[in-house]
């Protein structure tokens, strides 16, 4: 996309943009600072520079007690649930959402309507007020601390957002697209493999991101339905304990914080050029 | 290679409109037909409805006498051209001539598609374009690559929708040449949508005028423009468009506003007992009478010119009259259906450019009154149409046609034999 500003404007609009880029980045440095840090520096200023900021003695001891210290059995097993449950989750949500989203945004049904106000309305609904329910039912079926029974309910959180991003996108490519397919020979699965999916893909991986997000930064459903079977990092780091019971464990926990963060940014780093929008410029004059 | 038939074909829309209604036109095999009309007259559904992306919902079509209604757009052999060029912006130039043809699974090898893909960008001169998106081309390649999509496979049919609506004057003159030469050269049935006199004019053997669905007239360009079945058809077809003029009729003499024309044989029973008529003049059978000759009983009248616009080659007069409150109303509704501006009525004339006429000027005029149309206001029908001449018409241009498609093939064949 190309955009006539003017060097000054740029100029400017980098100069505004600075004081937003330290504003969301402090904490985010804060986290990581904070995980650097040694018990005792934690506890004593004067150990640290930039006033109370950056420690003068930077010590991996916190990822040492996360990954092979005592904080490990929690931790370790818990980032292995938030993988698989949030892997999972995504997979199926962005594959079920696909096809909703193409066949509402596509083909004339009756209920169509009532499905996009349905998916909306679920969302609509206070997380935790069904976590209550839900905990007792799972306990009941026999879903309590299981990863399927985690799988479930961030189904039903991530698919509304999905059908609701992935229609609105699939809105946007033209449907002569798929009728010059159809014309050139193709049956309806040829064009839609060929050229709707395709066309599609930033879409769908920019909702698979959204969807992975939601599932990985969840925290109520998570601390409720599990123990120590299926418990992911969100509800772990809540469980970190200190050495000592008059020692907080906030090391351990910004480890563990910066450890989840992680995949996230590797997420983005690996998809950020497939999200590029104005992929269909070029298919239709004008 | 086909004939397309369309027999009382109807569309109806989910609100019940109907976009198409009972159209039927016999299209033969290697026939160039245009369809035009103003806006939402239904041609772009009527195209899709022949291309398979639209139910028929009442009438048959045909295609080599096979009923095809329900078969899928891709059963049909058609190719198309879309209002819009619908180009896959994913991929490149090449990958977008050659989809067509790598759906056609195991029919053609990698190498035998490169060939065509390269014959096929050759003629279209899109050769050093091959490996770009089309996001990076001008609107007159994309037209190309388009254009270049649907003649790569071995279609039975093109079918054109206003293809040509997005380019600058002179691409669309140059790009109209090379579709009438490709038509010609490969035989293909054509049905092409056009909202351009000239490409209408120039491009087709047979143009169909449509009018809210309805058909009004088939003909070949020259029959539509000298022998109009009705109003509608003889104002949507020229440009500038024909004059409408109120005449009053007493008898065998017609009152124009500024002329008065006596008529003879069949015409006076035809107009007989009606009080007044719609005289249909072309601006250009309008001379001025002090520098062109004229016929002997020509209608000679004098008129004070309003305006002129003199273009080098040719030169036009304006000459605002008041319309008789009697056909008022059916001028107006007239010009609303013919996407008009809705201007006061005024006889436009075009002179020869030698002529000296100034505005403000009293004009020294004639016309040939053979020339003349005389429609019947209440049904738009012509009462001046020459059944015996269309017909030759017809016939001569159904001869030029196919000799036309005969030296095509022969010169193909010449060049094929060198080869
Ligand atoms: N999907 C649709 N649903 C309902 N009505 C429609 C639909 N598509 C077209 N129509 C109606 O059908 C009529 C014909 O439309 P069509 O697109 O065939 O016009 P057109 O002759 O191609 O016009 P243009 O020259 O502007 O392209 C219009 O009155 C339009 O409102
Ligand atoms: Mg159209």
């Amino acid at each position: 996309m190309e955009t006539n500003v003017s060097d000054k404007v740029k100029t400017w609009l980098g100069v505004a943009s600075i004081p937003i880029m330290v504003w969301t980045a402090i904490p985010l440095l804060w986290i990581l600072a904070t995980s650097l840090k040694s018990t005792a520096a934690l506890a004593d200023s004067t150990q640290n520079i930039l006033g109370n900021f950056w420690p003068k003695h930077m010590t991996l001891d916190n990822y040492r007690l996360i990954f092979t210290g005592g904080a490990s059995d929690l931790f370790v097993p818990a980032l292995w649930h938030s993988i698989v449950v949030c892997l999972v989750s995504t997979v199926i949500s962005v594959i079920l959402a696909t096809f909703c989203a193409y066949a509402i945004a596509r083909l004339d049904f009756p209920g169509k309507g009532v499905i996009l106000t349905t998916a909306l309305a679920v969302s609509f609904f206070p997380v935790i007020a069904m976590v209550t329910p839900l905990f007792n039912l799972w306990r009941q079926i026999g879903l309590f601390d299981t990863l399927p029974g985690l799988i479930i309910p961030y189904l039903a959180l991530t698919l509304p957002l999905s059908i609701w991003t992935l229609s609105a996108f699939f809105q946007q490519i033209p449907w002569e697209m798929e009728q010059a397919a159809q014309v050139d020979g193709a049956t309806s699965w040829q064009a839609f493999r060929k050229v709707i999916a395709p066309l599609a893909a930033p879409g769908v991986f920019t909702t698979a991101i959204i969807a992975f997000f939601t599932a990985w930064n969840d925290f109520v459903f998570s601390s409720n339905l599990t123990s120590e079977n299926a418990r992911t990092v969100p509800a772990a780091l809540a469980y970190f304990t200190g050495a000592s019971q008059f020692e907080q464990p906030t090391g351990a926990i910004c480890a563990a914080a910066v450890i989840v963060t992680i995949p996230v940014v590797i997420l983005v780093l690996l998809f950020q050029r497939r999200i590029v929008s104005g992929l269909t410029s070029g298919a239709v004059k004008g | 290679m086909s004939r397309i038939e369309l027999k009382n074909i109807v569309k109806k829309y989910g609100d019940g409109f109907p976009a198409v209604n009972d159209v039927s036109l016999d299209i033969a095999d290697g026939e160039f037909v245009i369809l035009v009309g103003p806006s939402g007259c239904g041609k772009s559904t009527l195209l899709r409805m022949v291309v398979g992306l639209e139910d028929i919902t009442s009438g048959d079509l045909l295609i080599d006498g096979k009923r095809v209604n329900d078969l899928a757009p891709r059963d049909r052999h058609l190719a198309m051209v879309f209002q819009n060029y619908a180009l896959y912006p994913h991929l490149t130039v090449f990958e977008n001539i050659a989809f067509p043809l790598r759906l056609q699974k195991g029919k053609h090898s990698e190498e035998e598609i490169r060939r065509m893909v390269h014959q096929a960008s050759g003629m279209l001169e899109l050769d050093e374009h091959l490996d770009r998106k089309p996001s990076n081309l001008s609107g007159g390649q994309r037209q190309r690559v388009a254009m270049g999509r649907a003649i790569v496979r071995e279609a039975d049919a093109f079918l054109f929708d206003e293809p040509l609506s997005n380019l600058d004057a002179k691409l669309r003159g140059q790009m109209r040449t090379e579709i009438a030469r490709m038509q010609r050269r490969l035989g293909i049935t054509t049905i092409y949508v056009t909202h351009d006199q000239v490409e209408a004019m120039t491009l087709g053997d047979r143009v169909a005028v449509l009018k809210k669905g309805i058909l009004q007239q088939v003909a070949s360009p020259r029959e539509l423009y000298e022998q109009p079945v009705n109003l509608f058809v003889a104002g949507f077809i020229g440009s500038p468009p024909m004059n409408f003029l109120p005449a009053r009729v007493s008898g065998s003499t017609l009152h124009l506003p500024h002329a008065e024309v006596t008529i003879t044989g069949d015409l006076v029973e035809k107009v007989k007992g009606k009080d007044v008529v719609i005289v249909g003049l072309r601006p250009e059978h309008i001379k001025d009478a002090t520098v062109e000759t004229t016929p002997e009983h020509a209608v000679h009248f004098t008129a004070v010119v309003d305006q002129t616009e003199w273009l080098g080659n040719e030169q036009y007069a304006y000459i605002p009259f008041d319309a008789d409150r009697a056909v008022r109303d059916k001028l107006d509704e007239l010009d609303r259906e013919l996407d008009g501006e809705g201007m006061h009525p005024q006889l436009i004339v075009n002179l020869d450019a030698r002529s000296r006429v100034i505005e403000g000027d009293e004009a020294d005029l004639a016309f040939d009154p053979a020339l003349m149309h005389v429609f019947d206001p209440e049904s738009g029908d012509n009462l001046t149409r020459d059944d015996e001449k269309a017909a030759q018409i017809a016939k001569d241009s159904e001869a030029q046609r196919r000799m036309a498609l005969e030296r095509a093939k022969k010169r193909e064949a010449a060049k094929g034999g060198a080869a």
